[in-house]
């Protein structure tokens, strides 16, 4: 899922031999079998806890998580789930409400139940930030801060040197209850993004505040009611918070209502979960908890007539249902009463008729409802933009970009952007569409202490990150790689050891005595190595370090010297130079 | 001990003795203490394991060693060393030599050698790096010596290959700090091998350690603060640590651009991949903005803040900082200021947002997005945005440095301001408020900018209302309209925080002045005046009235049509409040009025010069007066008093002086009336009068010359000479009088030796002083000294009875600048009828709020006093945090201040009062810190001894009402 898509994210990563699935959700736009990812791609035959080592959930939204609870308990797969402390919270009572629509209220059979929830939920393994997880000795995941919603997380998935990061969805600036994503250069191989936004550029969240805070402030203040349908986690905290340090600041004493149940219980969350929001929240918390609100309090159906300004958050977001329709339809015939939208609204609601500018709406029993009240809208997102994922790109420096959570078209551009601007190559596969990733993987080979401090001391020591050519044998035994030095690789393995010489004729037209030769070639060399040991020695021959050269007179033509060259194989590389030295000549004016 | 003290004083007389002194304490050192040295030699002696050594040195490491003892312990400390084989005993040695070298006093060069010494035979690391440290020291303590720091910084070279990251570390440090800075000194130490230092740090911006890559940067900075100038040719390596992994060395290497970007701003660099070239400045710009949007948060604040001093950066450049270009679905969209923008340009205001409404329009060509932009685009967009509120505050405090020095910027930049003032964090609006404040010359507001600034007056902060209320004295506003919405939000403001009152009045009076042609078609709506009826007299204490009032006043003043239009009860407030709240409402030119008002001309500057003149015209009568008889000198100090009190009154400017003058002059008149022969004359039964006069002045005098030294800002040491003179000279007369009434001579020995001990002190503080003072009470009484301090009692009264009298008048030298302190009690007002009820037992808080002028430290020095009806009085010290600081020289004070009593029958009035409490000790201390003789006696004297502490009252006392209640049972 989630390919060249939004929603129904479910990706399947194959690396260094190791199968994970990142997130599990469901599409919001199918209620037949397409709402599932299609796990029979997994494995045809056989169970999936063989084949997935772990699945890892980014978030508790339902197009990342969804599809768990049919995944683990009606497929079936008993392997670890990994998802942080406050996803594992709250994605269970999301699971649920999902479950009581589709069953309760659509009355689908063939769902999963709440058992299976509970059951599935047992499966998980919560992770903190930056914690690194191993499951199982190869396979490691680190969750990054995301941003986005409470709990959300980037992973990274390594195996020996090869990692994956995959970024679920993630929000770069911050908002009023949480920060940003943050990823330090781990270089991965791979990245795979979301990219919603791929072809936006926001404006300054700032503004839409200000105007957000404004148009509430002066209802209140006209005396008239304010309706902001939400759904009830994510950006209904933000406008919480929004409203309720505006409402401290200004010593605003107009009641402020959150329709209660389901939210009541994700705000208890929000509480706990202090550390994964941001700076201002975590910083005084100490004081007060910004999630224990002072002027928000809990909506009765009945506050719904009471006179007097007030501003009332109910759910669902799309005014297509439920306490917010109701709330609506009491309050649309006042023009000093406004609903503010802070979100899309899907084709069909009403929330969209009234966006789109219609001022009658017919209702159930062929009733007319007049909206006289204020329409506005304002949106509040919390996903990274073009610059936002361009931003994690140049964080991270992947060697690889894949972009998912998005439409094709807008992908297009952004990876071609990406392309211009990296230089690393970007793919965007569509659904079932399989991408294979060259890697460089490096193999780490065990060295031995003394080998290596022997190899370090010769030549230059700086620039010791660099890589460095080192000469040692290479053992391969039982799967494990060493480098040892040559005698202990030989006694290692019982060998014994050749002497390979390299012996090289050089001719040099000397009319003189060989003795006179040599004592000049000995004096030649004996100039132009300075660093090394040349020797003359008696019986005619001379040494550098470990080579011998000997000269000897040519059988046919006395006027032409022989000199032998000879080395071994470790000192091929002076022993080449000495012969190109010598197959220069000597020089002509020897005193 | 009395024999003693005589003797010194007599002693100290002459100069010579202050060296004996000293030599004097030190052989007494070394009589009681056994030698530092010695005591160490036999513990590290006696240490058995490395352990034992080790707790030996830390425990000497406690105490301090004298100056002498230092070579000493270095000596077995380094012996010791040598045979140490413990690397963390060595290590505690050499931290030792370190600290051992720091001593004040100790040249270290001696052990210079030793160290270098050790330094080669050295194989633990940690050792290596320590030594360094203590050859830094070394080198740090020998700032004049040339060859002993080309020494150092040879062998930090030769340690640069160490494979130890510390080593390398404390190598650079050193290099950085000790590299010759002169060229000169650079060509001589080519010869000695030790090349380039700017190429040897250079060097290992590459190296493997990140913490060897930051230290070389750092050594590079510090090399850069000596005065070195940096080669340009490390601009291309700096920039390539912009990229490093490591955020310490980010960091450091941002800052290390802003300096080559400071100091090459105008040389050209090429844009790799283009053949395109732009100034230094400008790149370095581009960089640094770049590194707004830094993974790391400590990187972020520092670019961010450095961007602010980059001034000279081109301004297309600095434009772009606030451009983002903003897209959606690959169209161009505008940003929500530019809508506002031209909504306002329109004509039209907001009709409330419609969906799509910000629809994007023009489609874009895909290829000329560039996502990543290589300039700086957008970088004050990141800044402002981003998570951490530190980076908030120094993006902020940048785009007011950079607004300051370019209008067009400043005029950009506002839309960005003005959204910061809904920041969730408190500083961060405050910080921002500020910054619109400083580059509010630059900037006109447009009427819908104007709305969302004054939107936050609503702010339960008062120090946000506060600083915006200052904001609005200074800002530009483009309408009438944007007047009026100001006038309302001050209004509203008001009515829902009272106590703003002052503050908003204040700031109408700055908006009428700048704004009068605005302000007159507003008028009639404002006075609520009609052509044909009279409309109701508004209700005169109405602070909602006032402030309209005064807006009206202050743009009445410079737009002489305006009072055309006032009606009758207008003319007559403007009378009351001229009087009242003379300080807000200026001088008008009414048409049916005499121009009584006028007669105070606001504009003193001619009148300045007379009235200076006139001060140091009196003054210098006063001065000449010794030809007069006694009673003339009493008279002409009488009316110069008079006359100066009044011209204190009148001219705010000369206050201070004219105060600080007559004060002394009273000093002056009071012990001239407290000497009169006849007084002294009279017989014995008499003496009380005589007494209870010469007494009151003797304690009047001491106050007053309390008030002078402390009360006044800008007191320089020749005046506090006098002051402390003619203290000792009220002390004399009080020896003088207290001598006169007791019987008996024994307690009389001990404030004579009190007195000398004063004259002593005296003449130690102001040694350099005494030469101005020929013909004094101070200079007759030194000359008179040996006799003094052999002499009785009473002849030393009699000796200090003449010297009085005949002493001459010091001349007061005035300083060019000095200033009274003053407070001024705004909360509470003292007016209030109802009692503050409140349980006895329990405690009331109340709001104590008062500005504060010239008063220095007010943190230390104000307290806060209540005074019971009861006599008991209650002293309470504000909180530091309690004090704000809203402009050079004033402050204020808003703070809390806890009552509580036993219960009373009915209610009643307490006091309360600002106090400035001084302490003669530490002002001493503080003002002659250079004379390091007076502060090291100051050491050896106990501090009671000259510390006088005491307070002095400085503000009107305020009554407030209040009643404890019995508590119920």
């Amino acid at each position: 899922g989630a390919g060249q898509d939004v929603g129904r994210s479910c990706i399947l990563v194959s690396i260094a031999g190791k199968n994970v699935m990142l997130d599990c959700g469901m599409h919001m736009g199918y209620n037949d079998d397409r709402r599932f990812p299609d796990f029979s791609y997994i494995t045809q035959n056989g169970r999936l806890t063989d084949f997935l080592d772990c699945v890892i959930i980014s978030h508790f939204h339902l197009d990342h998580c969804g599809a768990l609870p049919y995944f683990s308990e009606m497929v079936g797969y008993d392997g670890p789930i990994y998802m942080t402390h406050p996803t594992k919270a709250i994605c269970p009572i999301l699971l649920e409400d999902y479950r009581k629509i589709t069953v309760d209220k659509k009355g689908e059979t063939n769902f999963f139940t709440s058992q299976m929830i509970k059951d599935c939920m047992k499966k998980v393994v919560a992770v903190h930030l930056h914690q690194t997880v191993q499951v199982d000795e190869e396979l490691e995941i680190k969750a990054y801060y995301a941003g986005h919603v409470l709990g959300a997380a980037m992973f990274q998935i390594k195996v020996g040197c090869e990692s994956v990061v995959y970024t679920g969805d993630y929000n770069m600036t911050p908002d009023r209850h949480l920060g940003a994503a943050w990823i330090d250069k781990c270089r991965p191989d791979l990245l795979i993004s979301e990219s919603t936004y791929a072809t936006t550029i926001r404006d300054s969240k700032r503004c839409r505040e200000r105007d957000f805070l404004k148009k509430v402030h002066e209802t209140v203040e006209r005396g008239g009611k304010v309706l902001i349908p939400v759904f009830a986690l994510g950006r209904a905290q933000e406008l919480c918070i929004l409203l309720e340090t505006f409402w401290e600041r200004m010593n605003l004493k107009a009641p402020i209502y959150f329709s209660t149940g389901l939210t009541e219980k994700a705000n208890h969350y929000y509480k706990l979960f202090i550390t994964w929001t941001n700076q201002k929240i975590r910083k005084t918390f100490v004081q007060r908890n910004m999630f224990e609100f002072k002027h928000i309090k809990a909506f009765d159906r009945a506050f719904a007539d009471n006179p007097g300004p007030m501003v009332v958050f109910a759910t669902p977001g799309m005014l297509h249902a439920g306490q917010s329709l109701q709330i609506f339809r009491k309050w649309a015939g006042n023009e000093k009463n406004m609903v503010i939208m802070p979100g899309y609204c899907v084709q069909g609601t009403v929330g969209h008729k009234i966006l789109s500018g219609q001022r009658k709406l017919e209702m159930e029993g062929r009733q007319i409802l007049e909206v006289k009240m204020q329409v506005e809208y304002m949106s509040f997102s919390a996903h990274a933009d073009a610059k936002g994922i361009m931003q994690l790109i140049r964080q991270a420096e992947p060697r690889n970009v894949l972009l998912v959570h998005g439409e094709a078209k807008k992908m297009e551009f952004l990876k071609q952007k990406i392309e211009q601007e990296f230089h690393v190559s970007c793919f965007m596969p569509a659904n079932g569409e399989t991408t294979t990733i060259l890697t460089n993987p490096c193999i780490p080979v065990d060295i031995s202490l003394g080998l290596l401090k022997r190899e370090t001391a010769i030549g230059p020591s700086a620039d010791a990150k660099k890589p460095k050519l080192m000469h040692g044998s290479l053992l391969m035994k039982d799967n494990s790689f060493r480098l040892v030095s040559p005698e202990q690789a030989l006694k290692e393995l019982g060998l014994a050891e050749h002497q390979l010489r390299f012996t090289c004729r050089v001719h040099i037209q000397d009319p003189r005595k060989e003795h006179e030769t040599v004592l000049r070639v000995y004096n030649h060399l004996k100039g132009i190595l300075k660093d090394y040991s040349v020797q003359h020695l008696p019986d005619g021959s001379i040494t550098v370090e470990s080579i011998l050269i000997q000269a000897t007179a040519h059988s046919e033509d006395q006027g032409t010297k022989v000199l032998l060259v000879s080395w071994t194989y470790q000192d091929e590389e002076l022993g080449s130079y000495l012969t190109s030295l010598l197959k220069k000549g000597l020089p002509q004016s020897t005193p | 001990m009395a024999a003693h003290l005589k003797k010194r004083v007599y002693e100290e007389f002459t100069k010579v003795v202050q060296q004996q002194h000293e030599d004097l304490s030190t052989k007494k050192l070394r009589l009681t203490k056994p030698s530092k040295s010695a005591a160490l030699h036999v513990d590290l002696c006696k240490a058995t394991s490395p352990a034992d050594a080790l707790q030996y040195l830390l425990q000497f490491a406690r105490k301090p060693v004298e100056v002498e003892s230092v070579e000493g312990v270095v000596r077995i400390l380094l012996e010791h060393y040598y045979k140490e084989n413990d690397a963390s005993v060595r290590l505690k040695i050499a931290s030792l030599l370190g600290l051992l070298s720091k001593t004040a006093g100790f040249s270290p060069d001696c052990i210079m050698d030793d160290a270098i010494n050790t330094l080669q035979n050295e194989k633990s690391h940690q050792v290596l790096a320590q030594l360094l440290d203590t050859l830094l020291v070394i080198g740090t303590k020998l700032p004049e010596n040339p060859s002993v720091r080309m020494r150092l910084v040879e062998v930090a070279c030769k340690h640069l290959t160490d494979s130890s990251h510390g080593v390398r570390n404390k190598c650079l440090q050193l290099i950085g700090c000790l590299g010759p800075v002169e060229k000169g000194v650079a060509k001589e130490a080519e010869s000695q091998a030790a090349k380039d230092v700017q190429k040897i740090i250079g060097d290992h911006f590459n190296d493997q350690d990140p913490r060897v890559r930051t230290a070389a940067i750092k050594a590079m900075l510090q090399l850069h603060e000596r005065g070195l100038k940096l080669q340009q040719a490390i601009y291309s390596q700096a920039c390539k640590l912009l990229a490093d992994d490591y955020e310490q060395v980010r960091s450091a290497a941002v800052q290390l651009i802003w300096v080559l970007s400071q100091l090459y701003p105008e040389s050209i660099v090429p844009i790799p991949s283009s053949n395109e070239e732009i100034r230094l400045v400008d790149d370095a710009f581009g960089k640094i903005c770049h590194m707004v949007s830094d993974g790391s948060w400590v990187v972020r604040v520092q670019a961010a803040k450095l961007l602010g001093s980059m001034q000279q950066v081109s301004s297309h450049f600095l434009e772009q900082t606030l451009d983002k270009k903003l897209m959606s679905d690959l169209r161009k969209k505008r940003t929500a200021h530019e809508r506002a923008k031209e909504l306002y340009s329109s004509g039209e205001f907001s009709s409330g947002r419609k969906w799509g409404d910000d629809a994007p329009k023009e489609e874009i060509d895909t290829g000329a997005v560039n996502l990543i932009e290589s300039g700086a685009c957008g970088a004050f967009v990141h800044g402002l945005e981003d998570e951490m509120y530190e980076v908030r505050i120094a993006a902020v405090e940048a785009l007011c440095m950079l607004a300051q020095s370019s209008p067009s910027f400043a005029e950009k930049c506002l839309d960005f301001l003005v959204d910061m003032f809904n920041d969730e964090i408190e500083e961060v609006r405050l910080q921002s408020i500020h910054t619109m404040r400083k580059i509010s010359n630059n900037i006109t507001l447009r009427e819908d900018q104007l709305d969302t600034v004054l939107a936050v007056l609503e702010d339960s902060s008062r120090d946000i209302r506060e600083a915006l209320h200052e904001l609005l004295c200074c800002t530009n506003v483009s309408t009438k309209e944007g007047i009026h919405l100001a006038l309302v939000e001050l209004l509203k403001n008001l009515t829902k925080y009272p106590t703003d009152r002052e503050s908003i009045w204040k700031c109408l009076k700055f908006l009428g002045r700048r704004h009068p042609t605005l302000v007159l078609p507003l008028v009639p709506e404002l006075l609520s005046t009609h052509p044909f009826f009279d409309t109701p007299e508004p209700d005169m204490d109405d602070p909602a009235y006032i402030a309209v009032l005064v807006l009206i006043f202050n743009a009445a003043k410079s737009c002489p049509t305006m009072p055309a239009l006032f009606s009758d009860h207008t003319f007559r407030h403007y009378a009351y409040l001229r009087d009242s709240l003379s300080h807000l409402v200026p001088p008008l030119r009414l048409p049916g009025r005499k121009l009584a008002s006028s007669a105070v001309s606001p504009s003193i500057t001619p009148h300045e010069d007379p009235s200076q003149q006139f001060l140091h015209q009196s003054l210098e009568r006063v001065y000449n007066f010794q030809h007069l008889d006694p009673r003339g000198i009493q008279e002409l100090l009488e009316f110069t008093i008079r006359d100066l009190q009044r011209l204190g009154e009148l001219q705010s400017e000369l206050a201070g002086m004219a105060d600080f003058t007559a004060t002394y002059l009273q000093c002056q008149l009071l012990l001239i009336k407290a000497l009169q022969e006849k007084l002294w004359n009279v017989a014995a039964p008499l003496y009380l009068k005589q007494n209870a006069l010469a007494s009151t002045a003797a304690k009047q005098i001491l106050e007053e010359t309390y008030k002078m030294e402390f009360m006044y800002s800008g007191v320089e040491s020749r005046q506090v000479v006098i002051i402390q003179h003619m203290r000792l000279q009220a002390k004399a007369l009080q020896l003088i009088v207290t001598a006169r009434t007791t019987r008996g001579v024994e307690p009389l020995f001990g404030m004579c030796e009190k007195f000398l001990q004063e004259v002593d002190s005296f003449q130690r503080c102001f040694i350099s002083e005494l030469p101005h003072m020929q013909g004094s009470f101070v200079d007759k009484l030194l000359d008179l000294m040996p006799r003094l301090v052999t002499s009785k009692p009473s002849e030393v009264v009699k000796i200090l009875q003449t010297t009085l009298r005949q002493s001459t008048f010091l001349h007061l030298p005035l300083p060019d600048q000095l200033h009274r302190a003053t407070a001024n009690i705004i909360e509470p007002t003292g007016e209030s009828d109802n009692p503050l009820r409140f349980t006895s037992g329990l405690v009331v808080a109340l709001d104590v709020d008062a500005t504060l002028e010239h008063v220095q430290d007010p943190q230390g020095t104000v307290k806060v006093q209540v005074l019971y009806p009861d006599g008991q009085a209650q002293l309470i010290h504000p909180k530091p945090a309690d004090f704000r600081n809203p402009g050079p020289g004033r402050h204020r004070l808003i703070t809390q201040v806890y009552l509580s009593h036993t219960a009373w029958t009915e209610p009643c009035q307490i006091e309360v009062r600002l106090l400035l409490a001084y302490n003669s000790n530490r002002s001493k201390a503080s003002t002659r810190s250079p004379k390091s003789t007076w502060s090291e006696s100051l050491e050896a004297l106990p501090p009671s001894e000259n510390g006088i502490e005491g307070t002095i009252p400085f503000s009107k006392p305020v009554k407030v009402y209040i009643m404890p209640k019995p508590a119920r049972r």
